[in-house]
């Protein structure tokens, strides 16, 4: 079985701080991580692996420090990563046509793997996007994946419906952070995956003049405005005051 | 054409009334699609909420499948030079809404609650980083496709004078390799946290499924009712259905009273229940980061707290 795992960089949105004048995010110097998702969507294709053998191609598109990213994929399991270099300006039509490149230039593959979304902005397009360029199978949202040898059946969480697809190969498969817990690898592992190959492709190379058809042309910030009135000395003097104030808030009362 | 599609009738009727204003300005016609049985008075009604047209595409499809709905649609944007497309953001939306854009090498932007025109560009807008900033996204070529959440905007007056006309077509669609073996409703207590004007949250802090009562009788006693929980206790613990969920993942929310109790207060969890009134939270640790998101706290042991604030509420209503 030939796996492809898409695992994006993010930023870690816990560790984002913001500006307390404009109230808008401060992007620079905060931590990077493999998007979380995605590494649910890895550990499902390790168990692939394990169960029928094969291979697994972690697929990055990029700047060049995500190659560090890549590394605990692969100290995770996978078998060889690919770096695509892309320009900052990215949008979710020129990493999907980047993504679907770049599996052509792979070539066989059986399943491909993502994260239900990313959790820095949380879109969830590129799958589905990337089904649709290839023309393959999508299943969303998967709660479980049980992949037998000609075919892969998922069971999804679709918000109000609980719904069991299945799909004959290749196919894509998005998966929920409830479906598994990632591993984390071990020292030997990681030791052992510097020695596993990453290749680096340039955007260019895979497709030449793309150009995004949605721009950012704005990040405002949000206020998010509170009282924090805290109590934290005896309990019911505390309750008696909290009472008293949402009953002035009008938010308690008759 | 600013094309309107959901499997959500609400939602549709919700949409309806941006597409109508968007079309006005783009000097477009507002075109409903309904996919499957051929349904009139469902398009009458759509009709009647602002839909200046309505496209019945007929197909002998038994259930929803992205593969097949975006063909669907494609042909549709294609065969009437659809310009934009707004589509409603449950699940099903979003994932047919971002393989449409595949299809078509059309941007597309999802879970947009503010749509506009700025020098003649559409614009919508959508929260990201877990709530901590607003993306305004410009779209550069057409077709664009955007997806709505429920209660993004309100719906026209519906008006029965409205009219509109209905056409029916014949669509074929290429066939999926996928099958559905199974679709069941999930399990509905007829719990709604969307709806809620007051909700009582519960959170990792509880030790044992039993003590939900704890928020359940606070929620009960300020006629509430509802209870919401943080995403362990709905995806790990299950001790609570998705329902309850609130938070990146879950429901979003807006009540006029939120009340956290043994939730640490993590950004996505945040990130639902940030647009609420006001915010209370009860957490034994004075560290805890929901303190910075709330209006009032009590920092102490909610096994302490909220048996004595039901009383205290109690009383106080009377
Ligand atoms: C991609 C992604 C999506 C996510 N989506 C969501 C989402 O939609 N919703 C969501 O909620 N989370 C979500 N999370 C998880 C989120 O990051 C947190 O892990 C989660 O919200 C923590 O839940 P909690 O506050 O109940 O538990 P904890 O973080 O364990 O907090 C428990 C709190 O209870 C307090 N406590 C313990 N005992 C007591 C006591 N006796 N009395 C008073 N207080 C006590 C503790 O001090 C602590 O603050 C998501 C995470 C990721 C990575």
């Amino acid at each position: 079985m030939n796996i492809i795992v898409c695992a994006k960089q993010v930023i870690d949105v816990s560790e984002m701080k913001v500006d307390a004048n404009t109230k808008k995010p401060i992007l620079q110097g905060v931590p990077q991580k493999i998007s979380d998702i995605d590494k649910n969507a890895m550990e499902e294709a390790i168990k692939i692996k394990d169960k029928h053998g094969g291979k697994i191609t972690v697929l990055t598109i990029g700047p060049a420090d995500a190659k560090e990213r890549i590394k605990e994929i692969l100290a995770m399991g996978a078998d060889e990563g690919i770096l695509v270099t892309a320009p900052d300006n990215i949008d979710y039509f020129m990493t999907a046509t980047l993504l679907a490149e770049a599996i052509k230039k792979i070539g066989e593959y059986d399943m491909i793997l993502c994260g239900e979304a990313s959790i820095d902005l949380f879109s969830g397009q590129i799958g589905p996007r990337l089904a649709g360029l290839l023309n393959i199978p999508q299943i969303t949202y998967a709660l479980n994946v049980t992949a037998e040898k000609d075919k892969v059946t998922a069971e999804r969480n679709m918000g109000d419906m609980a719904v069991t697809t299945e799909a004959t190969y290749p196919a894509l498969i998005t998966v929920t952070k409830e479906i598994n817990e990632p591993r984390l690898p071990s020292l030997m592992q990681i030791l052992g995956a510097a020695n596993k190959p990453i290749n680096e492709w340039t955007a260019d190379s895979l497709k030449s003049g793309l150009k995004p058809l949605v721009e950012t042309v704005e990040l405002k910030g949000v206020s998010m405005e509170r009282k924090n009135i805290v109590y934290q000395n005896d309990i019911d003097e505390s309750i008696g005051k909290l009472v008293d104030s949402l009953a002035k808030e009008g938010v308690i009362g008759r | 054409m600013v094309l309107v599609y959901s499997d959500n009738k609400k939602i549709t009727i919700e949409i309806l009334s941006k597409a109508s204003e968007i079309a006005k300005e783009q000097k477009k016609k507002v075109t409903a699609v309904i996919i499957g049985k051929p349904d009139e008075n469902l398009a009458k009604e759509y009709i009647s909420y602002g839909a200046e047209e309505v496209f019945i595409a007929e197909t002998e499809l038994e259930s929803f499948k992205s593969e097949e709905y975006s063909d669907i649609l494609a042909s549709i944007v294609k065969e009437t030079g659809t310009e934009t497309i707004l589509i409603g953001s449950n699940k099903n939306g979003k994932e047919l809404s971002a393989r449409l854009g595949g299809k078509l090498n059309a941007g597309c932007v999802v879970d947009s609650n503010n749509i506009y025109i700025k020098n003649n560009k559409l614009m919508a807008e959508r929260v990201v980083y877990s709530g901590n900033a607003i993306a305004v996204e410009q779209f550069n070529s057409t077709p664009a496709i955007i997806t709505v959440p429920s209660k993004a905007f309100d719906s026209l007056k519906k008006d029965d004078s409205r009219k509109g006309e209905i056409t029916k077509k014949k669509i074929e669609s290429e066939k999926s390799k996928s099958k559905i073996l199974k679709a069941h409703e999930m399990k509905s207590e007829g719990t709604n946290v969307e709806d809620a004007e007051i909700i009582v949250s519960c959170g990792r802090g509880f030790k044992d499924k039993g003590d939900i009562k704890l928020v359940q009788e606070l929620a009960d006693i300020l006629k509430g009712k509802t209870v919401g929980c943080s995403r362990p206790l709905a995806a790990d613990l299950k001790w609570l259905s998705e329902e309850h969920w609130i938070g990146l993942s879950g429901h979003k929310v807006k009540p006029k009273l939120y009340i956290a109790a043994g939730i640490s207060g993590q950004i996505q969890h945040i990130a639902g229940m940030r647009d609420s009134g006001i915010i209370v939270a009860i957490n034994k640790d004075p560290e805890a980061l929901i303190f910075r998101s709330a209006d009032y706290g009590i920092v102490g042991d909610l096994y302490e707290v909220l048996p004595k604030l039901t009383d205290a509420v109690k009383a106080k209503m009377g």
